[in-house]
């Protein structure tokens, strides 16, 4: 069956490979050239950011270290040998992760609810002028651009020490993010049912009610709960600036150098970010199927 | 928006078809049940963190005395180690980005239904990616300035380990998501699973990860002006320093400076991210 292989005629080959190996050539010097720019790049960043590979294997054994010592508890046994001794706080910390998780739920809520009332604000099809939506949308990227950690850190001056900075926080970053999110959404949906609404004589609430949540709903309520998930592994963290939760407890532990305590804070916090993964994700699932099937 | 009489029948519709206009009971009430139990939920976590207007509206008083403190934003004579330390920032969040990058790549074959026929394997480099992503970038940091120091490298380490995690995952994603017929041409005309890999899977890939690679750049680079505050480097030191000596003026400088650089680099990255994978969209 070989013979059955048209064989193109040497001239026609050399035709046609010349242009192949040119164009080859010319992939490869721009690859040759980006990974030079990002050669280049790496050493000046790894200059400015103090990189030391021979500190780094110097101290890697102390890495190891750290991580065994973590599993070790005070008299020198292994945690897993005695959970009563390693989880010995476990009421405490049992409380201070039940606030984190409302802290996360009240900042995801709090931000979600803003969220939705700005949101049409900043879309092409929803908003009452452009200016409006220039304003809207600038608003919406300072609150997500701010980390709100720094959010937290002038609201723990601002409001005291204490959740309520924290959740104010959390707040403030969920709304700019979900309103940039929200919008989008309401970009994407089907105007005839708005255009309905405002010939019957609807005013523009009235026809985000009846016309736009309708069909939004559902995508509203998935993406508030992805957030809720970022949420919780960002208020883990918000014990370190004094604004509620368990990171404070962490914090000390990881300061005092109380190995067994952070490894089990730690086991804590994973258990419960993969819990509410997992519910969340069964939730939205369940939000975002049955919307298609029908 | 009452219903308004369309028909010339309406309550001889109303009473024939009522159960389809009202909806089923489960319809009906289903909405005011999770309503009712978000706000109920919401009111005990405002009992429980202690919410009060006792503590709100004073607070919210001296906010604004804050933000009135914060005009005009000044450096204070501090610009030339602001700029270090903002390289800083910016240095620690390309670095680490490109380390976890690289470090990601092999975990993400290990982590994918179509490269990674060995289920146990799968499932443990899976569950080592969500262990490491379930703590959280600056828990990180704090381990790393117990093994390299205080400092900026601590940094990069702790952006490294929290992003493995995020991207094995993206990338075990996106070779899952990837068309079959490019591998399995290559493994017909004999080529073993590795070179259905390198030239099968990786040039669709490819294109995908670095765009994901991209946006992460972005968002780590907010995440380093953060890592300072523990003592990992980079610009967050000094914000948390002039919060607690409450410098306003130069604190709202170097919150602008942060927004500034987040927007330059956002810029970059996508239009660094046309010109490598083109008009096409992130999940293709």
């Amino acid at each position: 069956m070989a013979s059955a292989i048209p064989v193109l005629p040497d001239q026609r080959i050399a035709e046609l490979s010349a242009p192949y190996r040119e164009a080859l050539a010319a992939k490869r010097r721009t690859t040759l050239v980006g990974l030079l720019v990002l050669a280049v790049l790496t050493m000046a960043a790894a200059r400015v950011a103090e990189v030391d590979p021979g500190k780094f294997l110097a101290n890697i054994s102390r890495f190891t270290d750290y991580f065994g010592r973590l599993f070790y508890l005070d008299t020198g046994k292994l945690v897993f040998t005695d959970v009563a001794e390693w989880f010995w706080g476990f009421g405490k910390w049992a409380r201070h992760i039940v606030d984190t998780l409302l802290i996360a739920y009240l900042g995801t809520l709090l931000g979600a609810i803003f969220g939705f009332f700005l949101c049409f604000a900043a879309t092409v099809n929803m908003a009452v002028s452009p200016a409006q939506r220039f304003v809207a949308r600038r608003f919406l990227e300072f609150c997500r651009t701010v980390p709100e950690l720094v959010f937290a850190l002038i609201f723990v001056v601002a409001f005291g020490l204490g959740p309520v900075p924290g959740v104010l926080a959390i707040m403030i970053h969920t709304l700019g993010a979900l309103g940039k999110l929200f919008a989008e959404v309401v970009e994407n949906i089907d105007m005839k049912p708005v255009e309905g609404a405002i010939a019957a004589g609807a005013t523009r609430w009235q026809a985000i009610r009846y016309a736009v949540v309708p069909q939004v709903l559902p995508n509203f309520a998935s993406y508030a709960l992805l957030r809720f998930e970022i949420n919780v592994r960002g208020a883990s963290v918000m014990g370190f600036v004094g604004a509620g939760g368990i990171g404070a407890e962490l914090i000390e532990a990881i300061r005092k150098f109380y190995y067994s305590d952070v490894s089990a804070i730690l086991v804590l916090i994973i258990a419960t970010v993969m819990v509410i993964d997992v519910v969340t994700e069964r939730i939205r699932h369940g939000l975002i199927s049955p919307e298609h099937a029908r | 928006m009452t219903p308004s009489r369309i028909f010339s029948d309406h309550t001889g519709i109303k009473s024939r078809h009522g159960a389809l206009i009202r909806g089923s009971a489960r319809e009906r009430f289903l909405p005011f049940v999770v309503a009712g139990l978000l706000l109920a939920l919401a009111a005990f976590a405002m009992f429980r963190l202690e919410f009060s207007l006792g503590r709100l509206g004073p607070g919210i008083v001296q906010l604004g005395t804050f933000l009135g403190l914060m005009i005009p934003p000044s450096p204070g004579g501090h610009l030339a180690s602001l700029a270090k330390a903002l390289a800083e920032t910016v240095a620690i969040a390309f670095l680490g980005t490109l380390l976890a990058a690289v470090l990601a790549f092999p975990l993400g074959f290990l982590a994918a239904r179509n490269t990674m026929a060995n289920a146990v394997v799968r499932f443990m480099t899976r569950r080592f990616s969500d262990t490491i992503r379930g703590v959280d970038t600056l828990i990180w940091a704090l381990i790393w300035i117990n093994v390299v120091g205080l400092g900026p490298f601590a940094g990069v380490l702790a952006i490294m380990t929290s992003d493995i995690g995020s991207f094995s995952k993206l990338y075990s994603e996106a070779i899952e998501a990837i068309d079959r017929k490019g591998s399995e041409g290559v493994l017909s005309t004999g080529g073993s699973s590795l070179h259905a890999i390198r030239f099968g899977i990786v040039p669709q890939v490819m294109p995908v990860l670095i765009s994901q690679v991209l946006y992460y750049f972005e968002s780590n680079t907010r995440s380093a002006t953060i890592i300072g505050i523990v003592g990992a480097g980079g610009i967050g030191l000094h914000l948390a320093e002039m919060i607690r000596t409450y410098d306003w003026d130069k604190v709202a400088f170097i919150i602008l400076m942060i927004l500034v650089t987040v927007a330059i680099i956002d810029f970059l990255s996508s239009k660094l991210r046309l010109a490598i994978v083109g008009k096409r969209s992130l999940t293709s």
